[in-house]
Order: structure tokens, then C-alpha cells, then sequence
């Protein structure tokens, strides 16, 4: 028995008809085809399908797409802005924050989300935000280097 | 995960109402225990009754001398709120230990006791402060609410309204963590407050338990050393790949005489 929901995704609004089993980065992935939003682990882990609903940083992979009806959504894809990166996104480039990019997206949702409480966060503080954000390559120090530096760009 | 049916009720009743009709209806507050449990088939609720919208369960407060804590308070509003900074430190620095940002954004403690996982932070605080547990129907005491692995007093259809933990005059919880997801090998809360001196271990059993000697020790001198002689036998005591019932036993002390000190 399909549900409609209706949010607000990347500022617009928009509804899908989901089943009430469907996960929200299902909706995001498959129906909406934003797939920037990752899916690494599927078990709570891995942070890769980090996404903001309301303004805080969340797991779309452990949340229902119909929990999240009326809420505002915003993706890896709202940062950049007619063609010109996030100053986060630029920092991840500048620092080397990534290799193979599969845990970029949520890691950078998860940093704003620290940014937008603490804009100035010590090295401890990145370090000990990151715990729900695995990388398998870069062994994180170019990540907090990034997100550094990238938080300083946003403080202007 | 298998189908089911998604409500989401606007209030108290209605939400009771809901789970008594259903076949086999779930409470679903933060999802972070049971939207995996339910991905692995763990659980296949015929009704998942969201609890999002009950203004019953939401928010904290200070009542006299007691922080009340609604069900669905998340870990991030347990440790962002200044009542729970400034009155109740020992129960926000337990909340910012749980998981990890994403976690704590969603988590609730009305899940986190009523799922009653034996490596869970919260059971140490509503044992350890002697908090009281108020569900729909009825006041449970901390003591009396966790009754094994999994497990706890609330009857079906039951539903955690609020938890209430009196301001103690010191408590502190420290924490062994499993490195990968922080949920406790072993955590001990101790607290000294109106009704004496308690001491609760949360990840060493199958429920979190009471460490009598301990407190009687404690209430005479409430300093470290008091700890030295007491041993805390490895009998029951759970044993897995991430620890021995022995060593559990030996981070029972140490964690306990760490959170005398920072009491202090
Ligand atoms: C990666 C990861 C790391 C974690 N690390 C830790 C950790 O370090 N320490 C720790 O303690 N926990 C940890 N957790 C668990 C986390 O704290 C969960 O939030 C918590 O155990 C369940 O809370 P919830 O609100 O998500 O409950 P849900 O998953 O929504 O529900 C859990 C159970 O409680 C029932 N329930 C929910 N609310 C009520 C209510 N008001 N009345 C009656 N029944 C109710 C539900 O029916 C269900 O059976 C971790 C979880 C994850 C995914
Ligand atoms: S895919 Fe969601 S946490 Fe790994
Ligand atoms: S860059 Fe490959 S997982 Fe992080």
C-alpha cells in the first residue's frame, strides 16, 4: 500500500508515492536520481548517505522516507551553486580530503553540520565528529586538513 | 525489511489505541535500533506507530529537584539542553558518548531503555541517578525497570512517557567504549545524592546491575581508595570477542574508581 509523501528537496518542493518500507535515501537515490547521496554499509555504519533533514546531519539509509514528510531535505547537490564549488567542496579539492570519493558526500554533509554549531572546530573536535564517517583511503588526515580549512573559507 | 503498516498518530491515546488494534504493532521513535533490526529481519512489526508527533513525550524540564526527560528527547537535545549542562553534567556527558553525530541527531531514550540492550548507555543513568520511569499507565522505578537481556517491566502496548532523574550532589559516568561504535564493553555511573550513593554498570551484564559493596563503601568515604579492596567477581559476567568476563570484571573497578574521581 503506497504512501505519498511530500517534502522539500534541495529547496524545491517536491512528492513521491513510496512504499512505507522504502528507506529515505532510497527516495533520494532511486526516485529523485540525486545519487550523490551514497549507500556504503546499509547497516548505520559508514556515514556515506549522510544527508540534512531540518538543518541536522542524519543517516537517509536508517531513516523511512514517510518519517520524513514535511521536513526539509538538503543533499550534497544543493551545495554547489551554478558551477562554482561549496568553499567546503573547494577545500576537499585543495587539501586532497579525497581518493576515491565514495565517502566525500556524507562526510561534507556531516562537517557542515558541525560547522553551522562550532564555525571554529579544533582538530579534536573534527576528529571526534567524524566517528559515524568511515573512509577507507585516505586515513582521514587530509579530511580534517579540509574541513579546517574549509571552515575558515566559510568564516570569510 | 518485510511490509507494514506506517502510522503516525497525534496523540497519547490515539497512539495506544493504534498499537492495541494492530496484530503486532512497534512503537518507532528515533529508528537507529529498529529500522536496522527490522533491514534484517530481526523483527517484522505488522504496524510501525510513529511516535514523532505526540507532544506528550517531547521536551525537558526541571520539576523541583528533578530533570524530566520526555521519551522522545534525543541524545543531541540531552546534550545540548543548559537545565541538563548546568544541573545534570554526569547525564549529558553520558549522552554526547552514545554513537556518533548522526546517532545522536536521531536516538531517543525512551528506545534506548525500552530496548534495554545490555551495552547501552541510558540503563546506567536511570539506575545509577535513580531515576523514575513514567510510562502511560504508571511510575516504574530505575530499579525495577530493566529485568534481563532485552528485556524490561513494560507490559504490551505500554509506552515510556518520560524518564524523571532527581539532581544528584555529584555523579559521573565513565565509559570503556567499543571503538567502533562506542556502545559500552563496560560504564559505570556513580551518583551520591539524597537517597545515598549508587553505583550502576551498564555492558558488563546481561541488564545493567547495582554494585552493593561498592556503595556502602562509598557512602563512609567518597574517595577512590575505598574501591581498592572490593572485588568484583566474574561470575555472570558477559564475555565476547571485544572482552573476557575477567577483564570486565577488572573495567568494572577502574571505571568506577575514574568516576569517583570526577565526581569529586
Ligand atoms: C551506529 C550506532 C551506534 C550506536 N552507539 C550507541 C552507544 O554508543 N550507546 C548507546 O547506548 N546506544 C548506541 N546506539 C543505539 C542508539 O542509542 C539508539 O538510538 C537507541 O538504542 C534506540 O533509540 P531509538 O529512539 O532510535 O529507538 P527505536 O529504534 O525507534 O526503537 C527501539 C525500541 O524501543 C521501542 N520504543 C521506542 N520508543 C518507545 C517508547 N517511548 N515507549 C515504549 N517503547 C518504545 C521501539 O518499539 C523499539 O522496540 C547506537 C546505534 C547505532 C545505529
Ligand atoms: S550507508 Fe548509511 S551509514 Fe552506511
Ligand atoms: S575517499 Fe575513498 S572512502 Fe574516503
Amino acid at each position: 500500500m503506497s504512501v505519498t509523501v511530500s517534502i522539500t528537496l534541495n529547496g524545491e518542493s517536491v512528492s513521491a508515492a513510496v512504499e512505507p518500507s522504502t528507506l529515505l535515501v532510497e527516495l533520494i537515490r532511486e526516485h529523485f536520481r540525486l545519487t550523490g547521496t551514497h549507500v556504503g554499509c546499509d547497516t548505520s555504519q559508514c556515514g556515506a548517505c549522510v544527508v540534512h533533514v531540518n538543518g541536522c546531519s542524519v543517516k537517509s539509509c536508517t531513516l523511512l522516507a514517510v518519517q520524513v514528510e514535511g521536513a526539509d531535505i538538503s543533499t550534497i547537490e544543493s551545495l554547489a551553486k551554478n558551477g562554482r564549488l561549496h568553499p567546503m567542496q573547494q577545500a576537499f579539492k585543495t587539501h586532497h580530503g579525497l581518493q576515491c570519493g565514495f565517502c566525500t558526500p556524507g562526510v561534507i554533509m556531516s562537517a557542515l553540520d558541525l560547522i553551522a554549531n562550532n564555525p571554529d572546530p579544533s582538530e579534536m573536535e573534527i576528529r571526534n565528529w567524524l566517528e559515524g564517517n568511515l573512509c577507507r583511503c585516505t586515513g582521514y588526515n587530509n579530511i580534517v586538513r579540509a574541513i579546517s580549512a574549509g571552515a575558515q573559507a566559510m568564516r570569510g | 525489511m518485510y511490509q507494514f503498516v506506517y502510522q503516525r498518530p497525534g496523540s497519547l491515546p490515539e497512539a495506544v489505541e493504534q498499537s492495541t488494534q494492530a496484530r503486532e504493532g512497534l512503537f518507532l521513535a528515533g529508528g537507529m535500533t529498529l529500522i536496522p533490526t527490522m533491514k534484517l529481519r530481526l523483527t517484522a512489526p505488522s504496524n510501525l506507530i510513529d511516535l514523532t508527533d505526540l507532544a506528550e513525550l517531547k521536551g525537558i524540564r526541571q520539576e523541583g529537584n528533578a530533570i524530566i526527560v520526555g521519551a522522545t528527547t534525543t541524545h543531541a537535545q540531552v546534550v545540548s539542553t543548559p537545565e541538563v549542562r548546568d544541573l545534570l553534567p554526569a547525564l549529558a556527558a553520558l549522552a554526547e558518548s552514545i554513537g556518533d553525530p548522526q546517532v545522536r541527531n536521531r536516538g531517543t531514550i525512551g528506545g534506548s531503555i525500552a530496548n534495554a540492550d545490555p551495552a547501552a548507555d541510558y540503563p546506567a543513568a536511570v539506575v545509577g541517578l535513580g531515576a523514575i520511569v513514567k510510562t502511560n499507565t504508571r511510575t516504574i522505578a530505575g530499579d525495577d525497570f530493566f529485568t534481563g537481556l532485552f528485556e524490561t517491566a513494560l507490559d504490551p502496548n505500554e509506552l515510556i512517557v518520560a524518564v524523571s532523574f532527581p539532581i544528584p550532589q555529584r555523579a559521573a559516568y565513565m565509559k570503556f567504549p567499543n571503538p567502533a561504535s562506542r556502545y559500552a564493553i563496560v560504564g559505570v555511573m556513580v551518583s551520591q545524592g539524597n537517597d545515598g550513593v549508587r553505583v550502576a554498570v551498564t555492558g558488563a551484564g546481561p541488564n545493567v546491575f547495582r554494585v552493593p559493596e561498592m556503595e556502602q563503601a562509598l557512602a563512609v568515604n567518597f574517595a577512590p581508595e575505598v574501591l581498592e579492596e572490593i572485588t568484583v567477581s566474574a561470575d555472570e559476567l558477559n564475555e565476547d570477542l571485544h572482552a573476557s568476563a575477567d577483564y570486565r570484571a577488572h573495567l568494572i573497578k577502574v571505571m568506577a574508581k575514574r568516576a569517583v574521581v570526577a565526581a569529586t
